[in-house]
C-alpha cells in the first residue's frame, strides 16, 4: 500500500535571508517539477505547510517563506547541513505551452513572487522561448524586496517596474502595482497572457486593473492561497464548491476563478 | 442463507468471530447522553449480542471505526520518519444501511478523490466486513428515503435483532461456515421504503443558480443562531475533513509524532490562513458552505446520483441551538423553485 502522504527527508544546501522576515531555503532535490508546483514542507517541531518552488537547478530546489506562523518560525532556526522533510511536488503549474512565443506580464505583489519566479528565471534563461515580458514587482518598503540578484537580472531582461508601496527610493517606482497597470500597452502586445499572485486583496484589485486597461479574461491566470492540510484531495480545506485547490489548482483561468464561489 | 438464532447462539458464533476480528456496534452508556437523564448511544466494541442497542439509531456515526477521531500518522527523528502501525485483526462492523452508505462516501474522499487512495484510511478500510443492522422503520427526523441512501446490497451479513433471537442473512462465503448446525429459515432484510419527514432537495443546475443559492438572505440567519461549536460535523458519517498536527515530546529535542485529527468546517479556524485571513467569516457562510457539500457540492464534483448526506438526521438531533439541517434544506429547496418558477414566468411573459 502507498503511502501518498510519507515525507522524505532533504537536506538544507544554502539559506538566503532575502529580509528579516522572508527567507530562501536551497534544498537537494533532483526530481522534476513544473513552474508553479509546491510542496508540503514540514519541519519536526511544528507541522506542515504548502510552499511554492521559487526556484530550481542542477540537484536542488528552493523554498522562500515568509515568516507569518509558527510553522515558518521553526524553520528560521534551521542552519545549512540540517535536514527538513517534504512532499511533492503538488498541484497544477503555468501552461508553458501556451505561453511560449507571446508576450507575458506578471503582476506579484510580496510573498507572491516566491511563486512566479522560477517561471520568470526560466524565460531569462530562455529568452527566445518568450516575446516580450512585463513585470511588475511590488513589495511594502525597500526592506521587504525579494530576490535583489535576479530582480537585477529581470530588469536586465524584461520591462520591469519594481514599485514600493509608499516609498520612493532610487531604482524602485512608488505605488501599489495597480497603479502601474495602466502603463501596460494591452492592446499592441497581440497575442500574450497575464499571471498576477499575491495576496488575495491585491489580487482581486490588479485583475480589474488589468481587465479595466483591455486586458482579455480570458488570457489571465492567478495562484490562489488557500488552507491546506493534505495537498492531496483529502483533508477538505481547501474546497472551493465542488473544486480541490490542492488538486485543480493553486493555478487558475481568471475566467475559471470567477466560477469559485467562496 | 438465513438462520435464526438465539442470543446464547449468536454468542457463540460472536467468540468464533473475534478470533480473527474485532466486532464494533453501536452500544448504550447510561447516563452519558448529551442532555440530563438521556443516554448516549455510540460505537464501541462488544462481546455480546445482547450489548447491541438496536432500538435506537446512535447519536453518533461509526466513522471513528474506520476514521479514527485521533490517529498517529507517524513518529519522527531530527531525520527519519516511521509510519505508525495497527493491528493486523479484522473489524466487523454493525451499521444500518444509511450509514454503509456513509462509508462509501467516505471512500468516495478517501480512496478515489485526487486519484491516489489515502493509506491512513485503506489501512482500516481493508479490514472491515459489515454486517447490516436492518432498519425497517426509521425515525422522526431521518430521511434516508429522501437520499436515497434506505437501500444496499454492500455488506456481509445482515441481522435483525428480535426480543427473544436474532435472524441472520449471510452473503460472505467467508461465514457460511460458523452458522453450521443452526436452524436455518427465509430471511431477507427489508429496507425502509418511506420517510416519515420526507426532505425537498434543491435543483442547481449552472452556476447562475448556484450563485442565486449564495445569495440566499436564509444563509445570514444562521449568524446569529450558531455557535459554531462543530457539533453537528462531529456526528456526521460523512464529514470526512481533517487536521494534521505535530506534536513533539519535549522542548529540547525533535522528536515527537504526527497525527489526523477530525475537523470541522463550522469552526471559524479552517479556513483561516496565516496572517489571519479567513475565506467563510460568518456562521452563515459557514453554514451555507455545509449545507451546499452535503446536497450538491458533492454530486458535482462526482456525478451519479448519490449525495454527501445520506439522510441520517444526526446533525439534527445534536445541535445545542437547536439548528435545523433538514430545515435548512428544504428552505434552500424551496426557495430555488420559487427562482425557477419566477424566473418562468418571467419568460412567458416576454
Ligand atoms: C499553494 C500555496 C503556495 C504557497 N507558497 C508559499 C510560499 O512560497 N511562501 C510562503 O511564505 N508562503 C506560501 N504559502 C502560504 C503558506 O503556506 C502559509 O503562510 C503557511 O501555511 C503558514 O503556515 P504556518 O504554519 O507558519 O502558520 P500557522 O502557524 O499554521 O498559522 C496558521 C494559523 O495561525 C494564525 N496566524 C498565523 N500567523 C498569524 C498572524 N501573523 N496574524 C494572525 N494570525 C496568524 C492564522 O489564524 C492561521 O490559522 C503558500 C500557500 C499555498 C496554498
Ligand atoms: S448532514 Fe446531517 S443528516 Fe446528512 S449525513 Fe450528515 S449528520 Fe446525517
Ligand atoms: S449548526 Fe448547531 S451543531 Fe452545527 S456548529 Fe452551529 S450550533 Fe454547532
Ligand atoms: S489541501 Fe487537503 S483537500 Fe486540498
Amino acid at each position: 500500500m502507498e503511502n501518498i502522504m510519507l515525507p522524505s527527508s532533504a537536506k538544507i544546501l544554502d539559506i538566503i535571508h532575502e529580509t528579516t522576515a522572508e527567507y530562501t531555503f536551497r534544498v537537494a532535490y533532483d526530481q522534476p517539477i513544473r513552474h508553479g508546483q509546491f510542496f508540503q514542507l514540514s519541519i519536526p517541531k511544528v507541522g506542515e505547510a504548502p510552499i511554492s518552488v521559487s526556484a530550481k537547478g542542477d540537484g536542488w530546489i528552493e523554498f522562500t517563506i515568509r515568516k507569518v506562523g509558527r510553522l515558518t518560525e521553526g524553520l528560521f532556526g534551521l542552519q545549512p547541513g540540517h535536514t527538513i522533510f517534504l512532499r511533492g511536488p503538488y498541484g497544477n503549474y503555468f501552461p508553458l505551452e501556451s505561453f511560449d512565443n507571446k508576450a507575458l506580464v506578471v503582476i506579484a505583489g510580496g510573498t507572491g513572487m516566491a511563486a512566479v519566479r522560477s517561471l520568470l528565471r526560466h524565460y531569462a534563461d530562455n529568452r527566445a522561448d518568450i516575446r516580450d515580458v512585463y513585470l511588475i514587482a511590488g513589495f511594502k518598503d525597500i526592506n521587504s524586496v525579494l530576490f535583489t540578484q535576479d530582480l537585477q537580472r529581470f530588469r536586465e531582461t524584461f520591462n520591469t517596474i519594481a514599485t514600493l508601496d509608499h516609498m520612493t527610493v532610487p531604482g524602485f517606482s512608488t505605488g501599489l502595482v495597480t497603479e502601474h497597470i495602466p502603463s501596460i500597452p494591452f492592446a499592441e502586445l497581440g497575442e500574450y497572457n497575464v499571471v498576477i499572485v499575491g495576496p488575495p486583496l491585491m489580487m482581486r484589485f490588479a485583475s480589474e486593473a488589468c481587465i479595466q486597461n483591455g486586458a482579455d479574461p480570458d488570457n489571465m491566470w492567478l495562484s490562489f492561497e488557500r488552507k491546506m492540510s493534505c495537498a492531496v484531495g483529502k483533508c477538505g480545506h481547501c474546497k472551493i464548491n465542488e473544486t480541490y485547490v490542492c488538486l485543480e489548482g493553486p493555478i487558475f483561468r481568471y475566467t475559471q476563478a470567477q466560477e469559485l464561489l467562496d | 442463507m438465513g438462520y435464526r438464532v438465539s442470543y446464547e447462539q449468536a454468542d457463540g458464533l460472536l467468540k468464533t468471530w473475534q478470533e480473527q476480528y474485532r466486532v464494533y456496534a453501536p452500544k448504550r452508556f447510561a447516563g452519558r447522553g448529551w442532555r440530563p437523564g438521556t443516554d448516549m448511544i455510540r460505537y464501541g466494541e462488544i462481546q455480546s449480542f445482547r450489548d447491541v442497542a438496536y432500538t435506537e439509531q446512535s447519536h453518533f456515526s461509526p466513522k471513528d471505526v474506520v476514521a479514527p477521531i485521533m490517529q498517529t500518522m507517524l513518529s519522527f527523528t531530527a531525520d527519519e520518519v516511521k509510519v505508525s502501525s495497527i493491528d493486523d485483526k479484522g473489524i466487523l462492523l454493525l451499521a444500518r444501511p444509511c450509514d454503509i452508505h456513509g462509508i462509501q462516501r467516505l471512500d468516495k474522499i478517501f480512496l478515489e478523490n485526487g486519484g491516489q487512495a489515502d493509506f491512513y484510511y485503506q489501512r482500516y478500510r481493508e479490514k472491515i466486513k459489515i454486517i447490516m443492522i436492518e432498519c425497517r422503520e426509521g425515525w422522526e427526523h431521518c430521511f434516508c428515503v429522501s437520499m436515497g441512501a434506505n437501500r444496499t446490497d454492500a455488506y456481509s451479513m445482515a441481522v435483525r435483532f428480535d426480543p427473544d433471537g436474532l435472524l441472520f442473512e449471510v452473503r460472505d462465503e467467508d461465514f457460511v461456515d460458523s452458522f453450521a448446525g443452526l436452524p436455518t429459515v427465509d430471511f431477507t432484510p427489508e429496507f425502509v421504503s418511506q420517510d416519515k419527514n420526507p426532505v425537498q432537495l434543491p435543483v442547481i443546475t449552472g452556476l447562475e443558480q448556484l450563485k442565486a443559492a449564495y445569495d440566499l438572505p436564509m444563509w445570514a440567519e444562521y449568524d446569529d443562531q450558531c455557535i459554531s461549536c462543530g457539533s453537528c460535523n462531529t456526528v456526521c458519517t460523512t464529514c470526512s475533513c481533517f487536521d494534521t498536527i505535530d506534536v513533539i515530546f519535549s522542548e529540547t529535542s525533535r522528536d515527537g509524532e504526527r497525527r489526523r485529527v477530525w475537523s470541522s468546517c463550522m469552526l471559524e479556524s479552517f479556513s483561516t490562513m496565516a496572517g489571519g485571513h479567513a475565506v467563510r467569516k460568518t456562521p452563515g457562510e459557514r453554514m451555507r458552505f455545509k449545507v451546499l457539500h452535503k446536497v450538491h457540492d458533492y454530486r458535482a464534483r462526482f456525478g451519479g446520483d448519490e449525495h454527501m448526506c445520506i439522510g441520517c438526521g444526526r446533525c439534527d438531533i445534536r445541535c445545542p441551538e437547536d439548528i435545523s439541517f433538514i430545515d435548512a434544506v428544504n428552505r434552500l429547496s424551496a426557495a430555488m423553485a420559487d427562482q425557477a418558477s419566477v424566473a418562468a414566468d418571467t419568460k412567458e411573459g416576454n
